[in-house]
């Protein structure tokens, strides 16, 4: 049922027919229900340090425009998934950015803000500053993790041609390897609010 | 109205005969077939819109045919199908004089500017025709002229074999017509179609009934219905575009047209089930073509098979009304052939639009291939707007004119639950469902056909050389796609016509009110007021930027390559296909199509890992043609041999089949 | 003739302003469902603000199609806001045209969104395009068989007229055949809203996008219109699902009281019919492409049965 398989079956409840898929929807939806709100507040104390706005400076359009809404794409110019990992805990319901205006969208276009993971690989390279073109005014560029800012173990390598601020110009960086999603968490709403 | 006639018969004469004399320019036999085309198809628009005002005449020539001679006269109903052939003939004629020029190296514009005039000439006619033996030759020499036409590029394998199949079909439905036509004008007592209506009721059922059948697969055959419509993908695309733009748009329409006069005139009121017959003839036409033309990526042939589709919905109304009409409710009856009529006159002004814009980009690609066109819009943006809007129209989408006459059907055949039978509310309610989907996959057709051809990427260098077309064929185009926002807008032009053709075909006031603004069918059962949704949707459409600005939107606009992951090359073979946008369509309507899938791959032959070339079909399978059109080609193949015993090339034998079939004969007339 | 006016503006603003309200209302109660805290109502508004403060980067292979299409759709869903009964039972223009009208202007702007996703050359457009026409396509039967059912029982296929013979005979609400129209509808509803499980409005993912592929080149203004234009188009299919068929409180005359409760009982119902949505979209995952059709063909079944039974019943 849940998966799919049938495609009427979800009418089927109302028809009256197909017990066993109507007794598992019930439990589903009693479980549905019973679950509180988990999301926890935000802790922001321990992560402060590890988050640093640079470079380019964030004027006071981009805030003004971006304060309440703010839609990411996501780059991994080459990392190990260590950054994804965590990134992707900020969608669930514990962290929930979502409350925040955060939003993760598939398309540069749609997005106002790049979250670039990983040390540039010479593939990734192109791609990123695509990327970034493909990114309409005002945008803002943060990097995540330690490779993202200095390469971490992977400096030096062969298919490595350097930082992310080797490609695009960075706004804000998130220490960590990996950093906790309260860190990146933290790092995004700086980008928002330092200069507000 | 006489003089309008024969001076529009003089100047397609003038046509013929001058493009004939300058056969060895030409060049100037081009314009002079063609103008004078132009010309005499103006005065039969002018004849037919004072014949749709309520002007008559009737003439007889006695001498020229046996029995009965040449009869013409014009009725309301005649004059309306006159103006829908001049409204396809007068652009028709004005594109070939620009689009024929590629023609001058290679073939006889002569015979071309001959033909085309004796075509337009017989078309005119058709209608015009008040006894069987004027009829039939008329009807004859129609078919031949657009026989020669289609036989242009007679060069191309192509073209010969649909030619063939063109003629077969042409005239095993010319055969169907002479038959059902005697039988009837023996039962009848009379040649004269004027006598028919009285007499029919009391003619014996089965001979009406055979009459029926006969006549309505003699029309049916040239209106390109399903299953008899396996001509009409192969010749229209074959001939001329111009001339595709004709036949497509308005010499199908003949075959509505006798449709119309078998069942609301000539054979008076019918039994349920010959409209129940047309019914479902025509949703199965209406879905079947347009599953048919999604899957298709011959840009003509594409186009044809929405004629069938059209067909299909024009004929959805010319059921309905039979039926209303065999139930006694000629209001309805009204109502739904005049949305059948309406419809007729919109497909023949978007069909002919269309095809003349796949002529004009045939005419600058040198492709019929959609997979080969692309990024058009840039290169032939007036070429684009005017296949736009035949695109809209096609697609029944509100403000343009497919919208209107398809809107009618759709409130002709809900108000059928005032018939009280169980059959017929069941056929009228998958019929609502059949014009559903058509309409729907009619738009996704249309996306297909457009959004492919025009938008994104050149996928070929052809397209990416494309020029845009010379004036005549864009003022052509032009023309048509004015006709098609004009119908749309403001239908009681056309409805204040159709109105009174219909009422004295019904014999009752029919359910249709219109005032300048608005459309209402059967009261307050359902209005729409096209005028307005435009209208107003300009209003909004203009406001909105004024709105934007109001609220201090940004106004900058860069430009940067399409969104690809980041990948580096951007190339047009990124691009959707047409065969991938129709793919989900062939999987889910898989049980008609029987999809055939292909896979060859040659692996290079030191290394599998390496592929040297990748070849994959899928294409769909036309079953109708597999399972009824081979069996009978077979069964004419295995005659045709039996029938080879009888040739023995001596002539003594000859002259005793030909004293047999005297003596038979004269025992039969006995 | 000035009420006339001021009904007619109330509509338009009820729908231009109402529907990211609306939308912000379904994700918060789906945040809440999944046992998140969710962003504010107000972010649909905040998000809208956004996108019209920023640039628009447009695909250098679009044409004006491309361009067109966003503010094509926007008025396409604010013309279908005038002609819908949304407060009262006398819409003013609701005379250009009937409810199948109102299904061909849908058309209309799907048609351009098609096209639009076309118009850039991408990969992801054209399967959006082809995608979102398969269910357009296979929609089209249920709702016409669906409006069939409708107009059998009330004699007319005018809006104004459904609702107000809901409001006068609420027998006729007790209908089995008017369940089922309403469920094969709604059905269509979700389909044609880009709503689970048809279309994830929420996915990430390319290959499984339907709506969001044809726009995924949109940015700054124009994506902004497309969105609004979404969230429109949706709150539209609750207000006539909600007002064809459970027409209560819809005001009968035009005085300022009538029309206060209704607006206050349409907000009852969209928000009951954006609730049931988030339930359904807590528990259903998304149907494969090639298993829409069955849904759309079992929803296709119900109007039949709605019809039918209009046919037995009497």
């Amino acid at each position: 049922m849940i998966g799919g398989r049938d495609a009427a079956a979800w009418i089927q409840p109302c028809l009256g027919t197909g017990a066993l898929e109507t007794t598992v929807e019930m439990m589903l939806l009693k479980k549905i229900l019973r679950t509180p709100v988990v999301t926890e507040p935000l802790v922001r104390a321990e992560s402060e340090e590890q988050v640093e706005v640079i470079g380019r400076q964030i004027d006071a359009w981009a805030q003004r425009v971006l304060g309440r809404s703010l839609h990411i794409r996501e780059v991994d110019a080459g990392s190990c998934n260590g950054c994804e990992l965590e990134i992707i805990a900020l969608n669930n319901p514990y962290y929930d950015v979502e409350r925040f205006g955060l939003h993760f969208v598939a398309s540069p276009r749609h997005a106002d803000c790049l979250l670039v993971t990983g040390p540039v690989t010479r593939n990734m390279a192109d791609p990123l500053r695509r990327t970034y073109d493909a990114t309409p005014e005002p945008k803002i560029v943060i990097a995540i993790g330690d490779c993202a800012i200095d390469c971490g173990v992977f400096a030096g390598g062969y298919g490595v041609i350097g930082p992310v601020s080797a490609v695009v110009p960075v706004d804000v960086i998130v220490r960590g390897c990996p950093p906790t999603p309260q860190t990146v968490l933290a790092g995004i709403l700086a980008a928002l609010q330092t200069h507000g | 109205m006489l003089r309008a006639l024969a001076l529009a018969l003089l100047f397609f004469a003038a046509g013929a005969v001058g493009s004939l004399l300058a056969g060895s320019r030409p060049g100037l036999a081009r314009v002079l077939g063609n103008t004078f085309a132009l010309f005499g198809a103006t005065v039969a628009l002018g004849l037919g819109l004072a014949g749709a005002a309520g002007g008559t005449f009737e003439v007889v020539i006695p001498r020229l045919l046996p029995i009965g001679g040449v009869a013409l006269g014009i009725d309301r109903l005649s004059a309306f199908f006159v103006v829908v052939i001049a409204v396809g003939a007068i652009p028709s004629a004005l594109y070939a004089l620009g689009y024929t020029r590629v023609y001058e190296k290679r073939h006889s514009l002569a015979g071309m500017g001959l033909a085309f005039n004796a075509f337009l000439a017989a078309m005119v006619l058709v209608p015009l025709a008040r006894n069987v033996l004027t009829f039939l030759v008329l009807w004859e020499a129609m078919a031949l002229a657009s026989y020669f036409l289609v036989m242009t590029e007679s060069e191309q394998r192509d073209t010969e074999s649909a030619g063939w199949v063109y003629l077969v079909m042409t005239h095993a439905g010319f055969a169907c017509l002479l038959v059902g036509f005697l039988l009837m004008s023996r039962a009848a007592g009379s040649m004269s179609f004027a006598d028919w209506r009285g007499v029919s009721p009391a003619i014996g059922g089965t001979t009406r009934h055979a009459v029926f059948l006969l006549l309505a697969l003699g029309f049916g055959s040239k209106a390109g219905v399903i299953p008899l419509h396996i001509w009409l993908p192969r010749a229209h695309p074959a001939a001329p575009s111009h001339v595709s733009a004709l036949m497509s748009g308005v010499m199908i329409k003949l075959g509505v047209y006798g449709l119309v006069r078998v069942g609301f005139d000539w054979l008076a009121t019918g039994p349920a089930w010959w409209g129940g017959a047309v019914l479902v003839v025509a949703a199965i036409s209406a879905i079947l073509g347009v599953l048919y033309a999604l899957v298709e990526h011959d840009l003509k042939r594409l186009l044809a098979y929405h004629s069938v589709e059209n067909i299909g919905i024009i004929l959805l109304g010319v059921g309905a009304g039979m039926m209303f009409q065999s139930y006694n409710l000629p209001a309805l009856a009204g109502l739904a052939l005049i949305a059948g009529l309406y419809h007729t006159l919109n497909h023949a002004t978007f069909k002919s639009l269309l095809f003349m814009g796949a002529g004009a980009i045939l005419h600058a690609t040198h492709t019929r291939n959609m997979e080969e066109m692309g990024g058009l819009i840039k290169r032939m943006p007036w070429t684009a707007v005017c296949f736009l809007v035949g695109s809209v129209s096609i697609a029944a989408l509100p403000p343009f004119n497919g919208f209107i006459s398809e809107w009618l059907t759709f409130q002709s055949l809900l108000l059928s639950f005032q018939i009280s039978s169980s059959a017929a509310n069941l056929i009228f309610v998958l019929s609502v469902a059949a014009l559903a989907l058509t309409s729907g996959l009619a738009a996704a057709c249309f996306i297909k056909a457009f959004g492919i051809s025009f938008l994104a990427l050149p996928r070929s260098e052809h397209a990416r050389e494309a020029r845009e077309v010379d004036f005549t064929m864009r003022a052509a185009m032009a023309l048509l796609a004015l006709a098609c926002v004009a119908f749309g807008v403001a239908p009681f032009g056309v409805l204040f016509f159709l109105n009174k053709a219909v009422s004295v075909l019904t014999g009752a006031p029919t359910d249709v009110h219109f005032g300048w603004n608005s459309v209402m069918a059967n009261d307050s059962f359902a209005s729409v007021s096209p005028l307005w949704i435009a209208v107003a949707l300009v209003a909004l459409l203009s406001a909105i930027p004024v709105g934007l600005r109001v609220a201090g939107a940004n106004r900058r606009r860069r430009y940067y390559e399409t969104w690809g992951c980041g990948r580096a090359l951007q190339t047009a073979r990124f691009e959707y296909t047409a065969t991938a946008f129709a793919n989900p369509f062939k999987r889910v309507f898989g049980l008609l199509y029987r999809p055939v899938k292909e896979l060859d791959i040659q692996f290079h032959p030191e290394s599998r890992f390496f592929v040297r070339t990748i070849a994959f079909r899928n294409e769909a399978r036309s079953i109708l043609e597999e399972a009824l059109y081979n069996p009978l080609r077979r069964l004419a193949q295995f005659l045709a041999e039996r029938a080879r015993v009888l040739q023995s090339g001596n002539i003594h034998v000859y002259l005793l089949y030909v004293l047999i079939a005297l003596l038979v004969l004269v025992m039969l007339a006995r | 003739m000035l009420t006339k006016i001021l009904i007619e503006v109330i509509q338009l603003l009820v729908v231009a302003l109402g529907a990211p309200l609306l939308l912000g209302l379904l994700r918060k109660l789906k945040a809440r469902l999944q046992g998140r805290r969710g962003a504010s109502v107000l972010q649909p508004y905040r998000d809208l603000r956004k996108l019209l403060a920023k640039e628009a980067v447009v695909s250098e292979n679009t044409s004006w199609i491309f361009r067109f299409t966003p503010y094509l759709l926007a008025a396409v869903m604010l013309l279908a806001s005038l002609l819908l009964p949304i407060l009262t039972t006398h819409t003013p223009l609701g005379f250009i045209g009937n409810i199948i009208v109102l299904m061909y202007l849908f058309l209309l702007a799907t048609f351009f969104l098609a096209l639009a996703g076309l118009d850039a050359g991408s990969a992801f457009g054209g399967m959006g395009s082809s995608r979102e026409m398969v269910i357009a396509a296979l929609a089209e039967p249920t709702v016409m068989i669906a409006i069939f059912a409708i107009a059998l029982r009330v004699g007319s296929t005018s809006l104004d007229e459904i609702v107000r013979r809901g409001t006068t005979e609420s027998l006729l609400l007790l209908n089995p055949g008017h369940l089922l129209a309403f469920i094969a509808l709604f059905v269509v509803a979700l389909a044609e809203t880009g709503r689970l499980p048809v279309d994830n409005p929420a996915t990430h993912l390319e290959l499984t996008m339907i709506h969001e592929a044809m726009v995924l080149e949109y940015s700054g203004r124009h994506l902004a219109l497309v969105e609004w234009a979404a969230a429109m188009k949706l709150l539209l299919f609750l207000v006539l699902l909600s007002n064809l068929f459970f027409p209560w409180g819809v005001a009968a005359t035009s005085t300022p009281g009538a029309l206060g409760l209704a607006f206050v009982a349409l907000g009852a119902k969209v928000s009951a019919l954006a609730a049931i949505i988030a339930l359904l979209e807590t528990s259903l995952a998304k149907l494969r492409l090639f298993l829409v059709p069955e849904l759309l063909s079992g929803s296709l079944t119900l109007a039949l049965l709605a019809v039918l039974s209009f046919f037995f019943v009497r």
